[in-house]
């Protein structure tokens, strides 16, 4: 079915009984040309990018849970492509390329908004740091700008500009950057994967990989065994739990990140704003809430909940650049379980075994990579090759000392 | 989180760095003939349990000792702490 103005105004007037579910709810097939463990976003997309750009339509995904229930749908919505380093900036350009086109490519409202992204600037040093990013940003084809605090007074005159600690002195300014639906994300890809002959089979946890002499040729599920010519792991926040099952140990550490979201308030923050001398993000959603963020709590944990002492800090940072948000009330807060690896930046490798291939590590900033992740884990696994911008994610890079590390923290993830 | 210093008692866990997991104590031998190897594995590969946990922590705004932390990772809830100290000589390191 596809979407349009007058169907759903046709669907209003006729008491919207043609809608139709969006996605089959197979059983397991014996066997499969390629499965996906996790039905998160970057699961989704690949299974969708696999269909549609190289062919490969004899998948399934396997979902624990329910599609969308893990981390797409507990993240704080920001797309973005401000990074560095030659191995993640060109990656996140082409993510950012495909968000711009994905609501065509899916049919689907994604309610993607560009409205710019403020990297605030509070130190001589910082401006210089800053200054260096956006020109690798435009190396990559990306947009930026140094604003001088004048350009931001016009923008977002309510920031705290004369903070005795932390004067405001400028800003990294991206446009194209902004915010999306995060769960229509996961359910646009879902359909559009779904009618390409995609399985997206839910509540079917992994519970094992059948391995014959180095070569992955299924997995054990709660569901039955299935059998795949190759089997491609997509579970970031638990990705520790399930390759050990393959007798993996892993560069990540898993970690909670908490996020928040005031009561709805009228249109008060045009784009998103980060705070530079400490951890702070928000932006403001469709729906008038303040979504926000900061620091990962900072200690192993598959718990999806944080502690209050993180909770301090992020409403700290807040009212240190925007007092006026200590007017607004908190309506939910909650954590999300995060891959935190050993660089700060993420994986998409093929594993030591055989038709084994591995995506995690995305630390907090997966949901921005979603469709280059899975534009780019289908391209690995289509053609066992990388994708040209995702040439650099490979688990092997610290034996050849060839960390992506855009912070330089060393190996330390709870840094990153 | 509560962590009980076996010498201070109950303090609060802010007080603390994380540092990782215990195996970070068994610093390999570099002049072994694997050393490159195993120092990949000691500086870059984790366990990452979900369950049990032993763990790191520095009480930097307290008396500055390292502690050995046993956590669960699915409830946050602490079974034991000893000074990394003690655990460090038992496994025969000199200090």
């Amino acid at each position: 079915m596809k979407y349009s103005a007058l169907k759903i105004l046709w669907e209003g007037l006729t008491g919207n009984k043609g809608w139709a579910p969006v996605w089959r709810e197979p059983d397991p097939k014996p066997e499969y040309d390629v499965i996906i463990i996790g039905g998160g976003g970057h699961g989704l997309a690949t299974a969708y990018y696999l269909a549609k750009e190289f062919g490969v339509a004899n998948v399934a995904v396997l979902e624990k849970g329910w599609i969308g229930g893990g981390n797409v749908g507990r993240n704080t919505t920001i797309i973005r492509s401000n990074y560095l380093l030659e191995g993640n900036q060109p990656f996140y350009e082409l993510s950012l390329k495909l968000w711009e086109g994905l609501e065509q490519d899916l049919n689907y409202n994604a309610m993607i908004s560009q409205r710019g992204i403020l990297n605030l600037i509070h130190s001589d040093a910082q401006r210089d740091a800053f200054a260096r990013r956006a020109n690798g940003m435009r190396l990559s084809g990306a947009d930026s700008e140094l604003l001088d605090t004048a350009g931001i007074r016009k923008m977002c005159p309510f920031l705290d500009f004369e903070n005795a600690r932390f004067p405001i002195q400028g800003a990294l300014w991206q446009p194209r950057g902004g915010t999306v639906r995060h769960d229509a994300v996961a359910w646009g890809y879902a359909r559009g994967a779904d009618a390409r002959g995609v399985d997206i089979i839910q509540n079917c946890e992994v519970t094992g990989f059948q391995i014959e002499n180095g070569t992955c040729t299924g997995v054990e599920t709660s569901r039955g065994a299935i059998r795949a010519r190759k089997v491609a792991v997509c579970v970031a926040g638990s990705s520790g739990r399930v390759m050990a099952q393959a007798g993996m140990r892993l560069p990540i550490e898993s970690h909670v990140l908490q996020a928040f979201v005031s009561e709805g308030l009228k249109p008060v923050i045009p784009g998103v704003i980060t705070f530079g001398a400490g951890h702070f993000y928000v932006s403001q959603s469709d729906k008038g809430g303040l979504v926000f963020g900061g620091d990962i709590d900072g200690y192993n944990t598959y718990a999806q909940r944080g502690g209050l002492p993180v909770v301090e800090d992020v409403c700290e940072g807040g009212m240190a650049i925007m007092p006026m948000i200590g007017r607004a009330r908190l309506l939910r807060m909650w954590g999300g379980v995060m891959d935190m690896s050993m660089d700060g930046s993420p994986f998409i490798d093929k594993t030591h075994i055989d038709g084994l291939y591995f995506n995690g590590g995305w630390c907090y900033g997966g949901f921005k990579a979603t469709p280059a992740s899975g534009y780019c884990y289908a391209h690995l696994i289509a053609r066992d090759q990388p994708h040209e911008v995702a040439t650099q994610f490979r688990l092997d890079r610290f034996a050849r000392g060839a960390m992506i590390d855009e912070k330089g923290q060393g190996a330390q993830p709870n840094l990153h | 989180m509560i962590i009980h210093h076996p010498l201070l008692g109950p303090r609060d866990a802010a007080e603390f760095v994380y540092k990782g997991d215990v195996t970070l104590i068994d610093r390999p031998d570099w002049q072994a003939e694997d050393a490159a190897e195993a120092f990949h594995d000691y500086l870059y590969l984790r366990d990452n349990p979900a369950g049990e946990h032993r763990e790191l922590w520095f009480h930097e705004q307290g008396d500055r000792s390292w502690l050995v932390v046993t956590r669960n990772t699915l409830t946050h809830e602490i079974t034991k702490v000893e000074l990394a100290r003690d655990v460090a000589r038992e496994r025969g390191r000199s200090r």
